[in-house]
C-alpha cells in the first residue's frame, strides 16, 4: 500500500519559494550551513547508533529519525529563550536539534552512567531542561497534555514564548491528544501541536488508521492549522514561524502537520517488509531526501561548496564515532544507582521534610 | 482551638498555601464557579480569582497532564479529582508521566504537583465511583500517598503535600467532609510519613488509616467497655512514605495486630503491612496478623448492604475479638 493516497508530490513549479520567506531570507550563510550541519549530524548519529545496536551494544527499542531531519531542525532552529519542546519516543533528532551533546545521547543508548539520563531513560527518554527540552516520552500521545502544560506554565508566569508539542501521525487518534487540543484552545495556551506525519503509525498506514485529514481536526477545536512539506527545511521554518509567532504574540494554539518520511522501520524491531514497498522508500530517498534537497539548494545559493559539504559529513561521522567511543569507554551505572533519582526528597536529604520509609523491599 | 469540619480544614490549607506561594494554582472540575462539587473549594474563586482557581472541563487526562507539564516549569498545581475513582482515565498522566519523569530524566526534573479528592465507598454510588486506589498509587516509586482521617491531619498534611517537591496524591473521603475536630488556626503542618497514635492501648494494635480510623476508635471503645481489652489505634496517615517505626513500636507493646483498611484485600496496603510486620517483628507476635478489608467484590449499590461490605465498627469489633482469640 502506498504511504497515503493524498501524498503531495514535490513542490510544483508554481509553489512559493520558501527561501524567500522573511524568516529564511534573513538567515546568514553561516546560519544556513548550520541548519545543514545539524541535519547531517542527526543522520550520522542515527546511522552510528544503528550500527551499535546491531553490534548488541544497545538494548530495547531504537526508533530512528533518518529521513525526518528537516522537521526537528527546522522547528527547533526557531526557538527563542522561552520556547519549549516536548516529543515522543523518536526523540534523537530533537535532542540534537536543541543542542544536546551527542556523547551523552549515545551513552544513554549504551545504558551508561554518562548518559543524558544516567542510563535510566534509554532511547525513548532523552531530556534536557537546560535547553527547554522536556523529553522524550514513550506512550503515544501521552506527552501532548504535558506540552499544553508547558504552555500553561509560560502563560501563568507571564513569559512570552511557545511550546512545541511533537507527535507522530499515529498519536492523533489518542484521547489525550484531543483533550489537550480542547484545553489549549479553550484556555488560549501558546502551544503549537506538531504532527510529524511519516505516513505510518508503526506498520499501519495513515489510510488504514485515521479518518479524514489529520491537521484539519484542529478546526473542530477552533484552532488554526496548517500543513507543509517536511522535506524542505525552509518550508518547515516558514510554516512554523507563522504559528510560533501566533502563539507568542496572541497566546493562540495551533496544529501543524508536517509531511515527512522515515527510511527505517518503526523501530529496529520492525523488519519493514509488510506494509510498504522498497520502491516507495527508494522514491523518497531519490526525490525528497531533506538533506540532499537542502544541500542542492545551498550549493545553488553558493552558500555551500562540495568540499564544505564533504567536510561537514566527515566531521559528523567523526562526531558520531567519538560519541560511540565515549559510550564504550564509560561505566555502567551501579546497582546502587537504581534507587537514586526516584524522589526529589531522597536525592536532597538535607532538605527532606517528610519522614518514614520511601523505599520497600 | 477552633472546631471545624474536615472540608473546612482542607479549604483552609488550600487558602493558606495559595496565600503563601503565588505559584500554587487550584485546578479541577467545578472547583471555581460552582464552589466545588463537595464545596471544599467554596469561596476560593472570590478570594483568589480565576488565575489561581481554575475550572476545567471533564477531561482528567488533559487537565492533569497540563498540570504536570506546568509543574515542570515551576507552577505548583493542586488538582482536584471530583472522585479519585476517575484516576483511571488519567492513569497514563499520573503514573507514567508524573511518577516516572524524574527517574527517566536522570533526576533533572521534578514534578511538584498534588492531586487530591475523595476516595471512598459508603455513599451508594456503585462500583465506578467507590475506588480506593492508595495501594495502586503507592505501588509506583516516585509518588507519595496520603490518606488523612481527621480535620487537623487533613489540614496539616495537605500543607506539607503542597510544599513537597515530589508528586503527592492526597486521598480524602466524602464521608469525612462533615466530620468536625479541633484544628489549629494558621500555620499547622504535619510532616508526611509520620503515623499518629489516635488511641493508646496495651493488648491489641489496630493499624489503620482514613475513615477506618474512626471505625477502629469506635470499636476500641466497645472493646474497652465490654471486653476489658485495651486497644491501640495507630493511624498511618501517610501510606508512602510509611512510618513503619511507629508500627514496630506499637507491635512491640501489644504483640497482637489487626490491620483495618477500606481496600479490596488482594495486594492491598494491608498485604504490604502484614508482610513487613512478620518480616521485621516476627518474635514480637503472639499470634497471626489479622486483617479486615472491604469484602472482595466490586462496590455494591444496595445501601444497607454496602455498609456491611466496608469496614464498620461492628466488623472491626468482631475482627478484633478474632485476632485475640
Amino acid at each position: 500500500m502506498s504511504k497515503k493516497p493524498t501524498a503531495k508530490e514535490a513542490s510544483p513549479p508554481s509553489a512559493p519559494d520558501h527561501a524567500q520567506a522573511p524568516v529564511n531570507a534573513r538567515l546568514t550563510p553561516e546560519d544556513r550551513v548550520e541548519l545543514f550541519r545539524k541535519m547531517v549530524r542527526i543522520r550520522r548519529f542515527e546511522e552510528r547508533s544503528l550500527r551499535a545496536y546491531q553490534a548488541k551494544k544497545i538494548g530495547g527499542f531504537l526508533h530512528l529519525y533518518i529521513g525526518q531531519e528537516a522537521v526537528a531542525v527546522g522547528c527547533c532552529s526557531l526557538m527563542g529563550p522561552n520556547d519549549h519542546v516536548i516529543t515522543a519516543y523518536r526523540d534523537h533528532g530533537h535532542a540534537i536539534a536543541v543542542g544536546m551533546d551527542p556523547k551523552p545521547l549515545m551513552a544513554e543508548l549504551y545504558g551508561k552512567a554518562t548518559g543524558c539520563s544516567k542510563g535510566k531513560g534509554g532511547s525513548m527518554h532523552y531530556f534536557d531542561p537546560s535547553r527547554n527540552f522536556w523529553g522524550g516520552h514513550g506512550i503515544v500521545g501521552g506527552q501532548i497534555p504535558l506540552g499544553a502544560g508547558l504552555a500553561y506554565g509560560l502563560k501563568y508566569k507571564g513569559l512570552k514564548g511557545a511550546a512545541m508539542a511533537f507527535m507522530g501521525d499515529g498519536a492523533v487518534n489518542q484521547g489525550a491528544v484531543h483533550e489537550a487540543y480542547n484545553l489549549a484552545s479553550l484556555w488560549n495556551l501558546p502551544v503549537v501541536f506538531v504532527i510529524e506525519n511519516n505516513g505510518y503509525s508503526m506498520g499501519t498506514s495513515q489510510a488504514r488508521s485515521s479518518a479524514g485529514e489529520l491537521a484539519q481536526r484542529a478546526a473542530g477545536y477552533d484552532m488554526q492549522w496548517g500543513q507543509c512539506s517536511g522535506h524542505d527545511v525552509y518550508e518547515v521554518r516558514a510554516m512554523m514561524d507563522k504559528f510560533l509567532t501566533l502563539a507568542r504574540e496572541t497566546g493562540k494554539p495551533s496544529t501543524v502537520e508536517i509531511d515527512t518520511y522515515r527510511y527505517r522501520g518503526h523501530s529496529v524491531a520492525d523488519p519493514d517488509n509488510t506494509y510498504r514497498s522498497k520502491q516507495e522508500i527508494e522514491e523518497y530517498r531519490r526525490t525528497r531526501d531533506p538533506i540532499q534537497l537542502f544541500q542542492d539548494k545551498l550549493l545553488a545559493e553558493g552558500v555551500l561548496t562540495p568540499a564544505l559539504a564533504e567536510q561537514i559529513d566527515t566531521e559528523a561521522r567523526a562526531e558520531a564515532d567519538v560519541a560511540a567511543d565515549f559510550s564504550e569507554a564509560s561505566p555502567f551505572p551501579t546497582p546502587a544507582d537504581i534507587q537514586t533519582d526516584v524522589y526529589w526528597e531522597a536525592d536532597n536529604p538535607a532538605d527532606r521534610r517528610s519522614q518514614g520509609r520511601l523505599f520497600f523491599t | 482551638m477552633p472546631v471545624i469540619t474536615y472540608r473546612e480544614a482542607v479549604r483552609h490549607a488550600l487558602a493558606e498555601e495559595l496565600e503563601r506561594d503565588p505559584n500554587v494554582v487550584v485546578m479541577g472540575e467545578e472547583v471555581a464557579q460552582f464552589n466545588g462539587a463537595y464545596k471544599v473549594t467554596e469561596g476560593l474563586l472570590a478570594r483568589f480569582g480565576p488565575q489561581r482557581i481554575v475550572d476545567t472541563p471533564i477531561s482528567e487526562a488533559g487537565f492533569i497532564g497540563v498540570g504536570i507539564g506546568a509543574s515542570m516549569l515551576g507552577v505548583r498545581p493542586v488538582m482536584e479529582l471530583m472522585f479519585w475513582s476517575f484516576y483511571s482515565v488519567a492513569f497514563d498522566q499520573i503514573l507514567n508521566n508524573a511518577a516516572n519523569v524524574r527517574y527517566m530524566s536522570g533526576g533533572q526534573i521534578h514534578c511538584p504537583i498534588v492531586i487530591r479528592g475523595p476516595a471512598n465507598g459508603g455513599t451508594n454510588v456503585g462500583a465506578t465511583h467507590s475506588h480506593t486506589p492508595e495501594n495502586v498509587l503507592a505501588n509506583h516509586p516516585g509518588v507519595k500517598v496520603v490518606v488523612p482521617s481527621t480535620p487537623a491531619d487533613a489540614k496539616g498534611l495537605l500543607k506539607s503535600a503542597i510544599r513537597d517537591n515530589d508528586p503527592v496524591f492526597f486521598l480524602e473521603n466524602t464521608m469525612l467532609y462533615g466530620e468536625k475536630g479541633e484544628v489549629p488556626a494558621g500555620e499547622h503542618v504535619v510532616p508526611l510519613g509520620l503515623a499518629d497514635v489516635k488511641r493508646a492501648g496495651t493488648d491489641l494494635t489496630i493499624v489503620t488509616y482514613g475513615r477506618s480510623v474512626l471505625h477502629s476508635l469506635a470499636a476500641a471503645e466497645v472493646l474497652e467497655r465490654e471486653h476489658r481489652i485495651s486497644t491501640e489505634v495507630l493511624d498511618l496517615r501517610t501510606i508512602r512514605p510509611l512510618d513503619f517505626d511507629s508500627v514496630l513500636k506499637s507491635v512491640a507493646k501489644t504483640h497482637r495486630v489487626l490491620i483495618v483498611e477500606e481496600q479490596k484485600p488482594f495486594a492491598s496496603v494491608g498485604s504490604q503491612l502484614a508482610y513487613m510486620i512478620q518480616r521485621e517483628a516476627f518474635d514480637e507476635l503472639d499470634g497471626p496478623i489479622h486483617r479486615l478489608a472491604t469484602v472482595d467484590a466490586p462496590a455494591i449499590y444496595s445501601p444497607p448492604v454496602e455498609v456491611e461490605q466496608l469496614p464498620n465498627p461492628r466488623r472491626v469489633l468482631q475482627a478484633a475479638l478474632e485476632t485475640l482469640a
